[in-house]
């Protein structure tokens, strides 16, 4: 795959530094998944942000994240569009094929919902009283008690769906479920469900439920099959979403060209987030060769006007999408020591010291910093304690110390518990 | 042999190509095969089959369904891995780019599986080109259907005998320089909007 003749052909306005010649192709291939966060890639392809760092962006989109990540693996990716936690499964050995992947970039912050089909909605609003405007914590604390009643009643357990067991939806959809006093382990039936089936499994009764990114669960409230219960800004703000991936050898091996490749996604970010700019980006989201979704629903999704169901209930959530501004893009080693708690929480990894290095090493701020200069960090710093200031809490108010991470997965009520669940298998 | 049968479940919602598959699975002498074309449910058929090798298309979106059942596992100790040899990275790529996946038990030792592995990776190339093949001849079909048409059309309204309705046509593509396909089209076309 060196394609050195290939670096001479598309000659950028100035010319290359002598050391990127030495790099190989500048053709860089990007694994995509359809969904909006995907868009700093989709800009920078489209709107010239890579054009004029000299590289160039074939994005490729695919159909699941274990692709996502055994192409990235096997080399048919040099890059891509990845879920956070999967540099950091990678790097603690974790999955059907953990190859390292660190990420030097977050794709931005925010997309995520839950939404749960009307017909259970409509219980909960039975058994709770429920306000049109109820809060996610109110939600949760509803769903839990109808799955009590159900639970009483012997009715089967609800089925719920996510994306992915490394997955930013996994655990925050287990986030809230716990806040709410459901145990996501035993309460409920966990399954994954490709986002672009979300909404026709609700529709057909498969799925009672299920937390994916934009645009999917519009698509499903649009539709009238399902509420929207929950953003991820009102589980966690700042909650990690997706991330740039890639193989920490072809980083090493072609640091100018990393360099090149952050300075033109931080450019893409830095313009996806103008709202001027939202129309022609929705248009290129919503073409076949990218999301393939209406363009309005991309549109309204863009700008955080979200309809909570097809009856008129809608809400706006400003920042529901940040792809740049308040260091949007920064990949913060304490939020891989988050998504590493989670892990912890819910038994996918025991904690060990040195899990929470492999952990943090998935995250590379120092290539970050390389390219886009120590100005554009932010000032407080890579181990931040995470939902103290006020605009950025949990939805339960717990605080996050990266410093005393086990302390922190021992404070939930609702985690993991291994004797009960070996009792459970047995 | 000697170790034992191996138990292999295919899964591709294509369901020629998996057939392809099986066959040449038994024809290596595997006899416990099974194929599934549709995911719904293969968590239950995999707790009771407990395959030691596991076979999927990587178009099949449900891949990321099987991730999370494996990481499921893992908890009732069943470890699974992908591919057979990591460090034969020339073997996983014909793999991916032929579109294939596998997955086999952790411990099962690698001359067992490589064979069935190449072999699925052989016959999904086959495939391809066998779809490749099919879709040039439905397309050469449908040109020799056009030309028809556009004879016919032809013949009725300069009443032409066939043999000079397809000299005409031939004529008009050498000397327009296109492929006698695409002007018979644009006979059928005008003749649709103008008669």
């Amino acid at each position: 795959m060196n394609m050195m003749t290939k670096s001479i052909v598309s000659a950028p306005r100035v010319p290359a530094p002598a050391s990127i010649r030495h790099e190989g192709s500048r053709v860089l291939r990007a694994g995509f998944i359809p969904l909006v966060d995907a868009s700093v890639l989709i800009a920078a392809a489209e709107f010239g942000f890579a054009q004029r760092e000299g590289l160039s962006l074939e994005l490729v989109r695919d159909v699941s994240w274990a692709n996502v990540r055994d192409r990235l693996a096997f080399r048919q990716f040099d890059i891509a569009h990845m879920l956070s936690p999967m540099p950091v499964a990678s790097m603690l050995g974790l999955g059907s094929n953990p190859s390292p992947t660190i990420t030097p970039l977050s794709l931005g912050r925010g997309g995520n919902a839950i939404t749960l089909s009307t017909r259970l909605f409509a219980r909960m609003q039975h058994k709770a009283d429920l306000r049109d405007d109820a809060s996610a914590l109110e939600n949760a604390q509803a769903l839990a008690r109808v799955v009590r009643s159900m639970k009483e009643r012997g009715e089967a357990p609800l089925t719920l769906g996510m994306t992915y067991p490394f997955s930013s939806h996994n655990y925050e959809f287990r986030y809230w479920l716990a806040a709410g006093g459901v145990d996501p382990d035993t309460d409920v039936r966990l399954v994954v469900v490709p986002p672009p089936m979300t909404s026709d499994a609700l529709a057909a009764g498969a799925i009672d439920g299920f937390c994916v990114g934009a645009p999917w669960n519009m698509v499903a409230s649009e539709r009238g099959v399902g509420r929207i219960v929950a953003a991820k800004q009102d589980i966690w703000p700042s909650a990690p979403e997706k991330v740039l991936g890639m193989r920490p050898e072809w980083a090493d091996s072609k640091p100018d060209t990393v360099m090149r490749l952050l300075v033109a996604l931080d450019a893409a970010a830095r313009w996806c987030d103008e709202p001027e700019n939202h129309d022609s980006l929705a248009e290129a989201l919503a073409d076949s060769r990218h999301i393939s979704a209406p363009v309005d629903i991309i549109r309204h999704v863009l700008s955080g006007k979200f309809s909570l169901d097809a009856k008129g209930n809608s809400r706006v959530i400003q920042n529901y999408f940040t792809f740049h501004s308040d260091h949007a893009g920064y990949p913060r080693p304490s939020h891989a020591l988050w998504i590493y708690s989670q892990m912890v929480r819910w038994g996918q990894v025991p904690y060990s010291e040195a899990g929470t290095a492999a952990a943090a090493s998935a995250y590379r701020p120092d290539l970050y910093r390389a390219a886009l200069g120590e100005e554009a960090a932010p000032a407080d710093g890579d181990l931040r304690i995470e939902g103290e200031r006020p605009d950025d809490r949990f939805m339960d108010g717990h605080i996050f110390d990266p410093g005393s991470l086990s302390n922190y997965v021992e404070s939930f009520p609702v985690a993991w518990r291994k004797p009960h669940r070996q009792d459970e298998d047995t | 042999m000697v170790q034992g049968e191996l138990t292999i479940l295919v899964i591709d919602e294509n369901a020629i190509r998996a057939s392809i598959i099986e066959e040449g699975l038994r024809e290596a002498g595997h006899s416990q095969v099974t194929v599934i074309h549709e995911v719904h449910g293969v968590a239950r058929m995999i707790e009771s089959l407990k395959p030691d090798v596991i076979i999927i298309d990587l178009e099949n979106p449900n891949r990321d369904m099987m991730e999370h059942l494996f990481q499921l596992t893992r908890t009732i100790s069943r470890p699974i891995a992908m591919f057979v040899d990591r460090s034969d990275t020339a073997s996983i790529e014909a793999a991916v780019e032929a579109g294939v996946s596998a997955y086999i038990v952790d411990g099962l030792k690698k001359e067992r599986v490589k064979s069935i592995l190449d072999m699925a990776v052989s016959r999904f190339n086959a495939f391809s080109r066998l779809q490749r093949e099919l879709a040039e001849a439905r397309s050469a079909l449908e040109e020799r259907k056009v030309v028809e048409r556009a004879k016919g059309i032809l013949m009725k309204m300069r009443g032409l005998s066939e043999e000079e309705a397809f000299a005409l046509l031939r004529q008009s593509a050498m000397n327009e320089k296109k492929k006698m396909a695409d002007i018979a089209q644009s006979i059928v076309t005008a003749a649709r909007l103008l008669l």
